[in-house]
């Protein structure tokens, strides 16, 4: 098996799962976070599917030894909360709640046509860059 | 029709959902990877040597998804955002430096960590879902002019 065969049929999977879901569209996103619209309860529902069927693929992990194409399964999670954690998920916050693109959706929505994705992945990319340049152990 | 649809869609939520799963449990089970996005495209990024060529292909499989709903469901994308690009702009600059800072988004945190679970996924998705509605709503009010 070639080594992009999994990334790539994972990718499509990921950008499938997202426009099926409805989550590529910020006005649903937004139609959940924005408590004072007409609420929308989709993005609880693609959650929990997700979630459900994740925490399956974590206990399969336990019982396996290693990836079949791969080194390692992941080292077991920290439990460290840092004042970073939370300052950086409550910035993540904020910039989701005012467009209500995600980092995954909005990639997505590149190709689309929509001007928006475009801003928002131009700036979220020089973002990250700007931060990983500034901190050395990120 | 050029008006985004708000209505609830619970039968395509969970089969977006299942798929969502699929391709997080894949990259788990397949390759020994979390594949939280935020992740991956600060993998592609930073370049390292080894670490970089599958971060693209999973980028170039999302890609090719998209363009095929844009040609096979064009209406499953928004047209107009609810606020101004500068708005966007910040948004995406806040959402970099956040993901960075906290180690992952709404698929590394939000469903490969909750899942997992890991306590630091799990403080910090509360964190943005909490932070996410109170801006949202605020937001909400000003373009709504209330």
């Amino acid at each position: 098996m070639n080594r992009a065969t999994i990334p790539v049929i994972s990718g499509v999977l990921f950008g499938a799962g997202v426009c099926v879901s409805g989550m590529v569209r910020p006005s649903k996103v937004l139609g959940f976070l924005d408590l004072g619209g007409s609420w929308d309860a989709t993005l609880v529902f693609v959650m929990a599917s997700a979630l459900v069927l994740h925490a399956l693929a974590w206990r399969l992990v336990k019982k396996l030894t290693g990836p079949r194409f791969g080194t390692a399964f992941p080292p077991p999670a920290s439990s460290k909360i840092e004042a970073k954690l939370v300052a950086g998920a409550a910035l993540f916050g904020v910039g989701w709640g005012i467009s209500g693109y995600c980092p995954g959706p909005a990639v997505v929505s590149v190709l689309s046509g929509s001007t928006a994705s475009f801003v928002f992945v131009a700036t979220m990319l020089a973002g990250m860059l700007a931060f990983d340049r500034t901190n050395a152990d990120g | 029709m050029d008006i985004p649809m708000h209505d609830f869609t619970p039968i395509r939520a969970l089969v977006g959902g299942v798929l969502i799963a699929a391709s997080l449990a894949l990259m788990l089970i397949g390759t020994g990877r979390i594949a939280g996005l935020s992740g991956i495209f600060a993998g592609i990024l930073r370049g390292k040597a080894g670490d970089t060529a599958w971060r693209v292909w999973f980028v170039v499989g999302m890609l090719a998804a998209g363009l095929l709903f844009r040609v096979v469901e064009p209406q499953v994308f928004d047209h107009e955002a609810r606020v101004p690009l500068w708005a966007i702009a910040l948004s995406g600059a806040l959402v970099g430096i956040g993901t960075r800072a906290s180690n992952g988004c709404t698929s590394g945190h939000g469903l490969c960590g909750m899942s997992r679970p890991s306590k630091r996924s799990i403080v910090a998705t509360m964190v943005f879902f909490g932070v996410g509605v109170v801006t949202a709503t605020l937001v909400g009010h000003l373009v709504r002019g209330v």
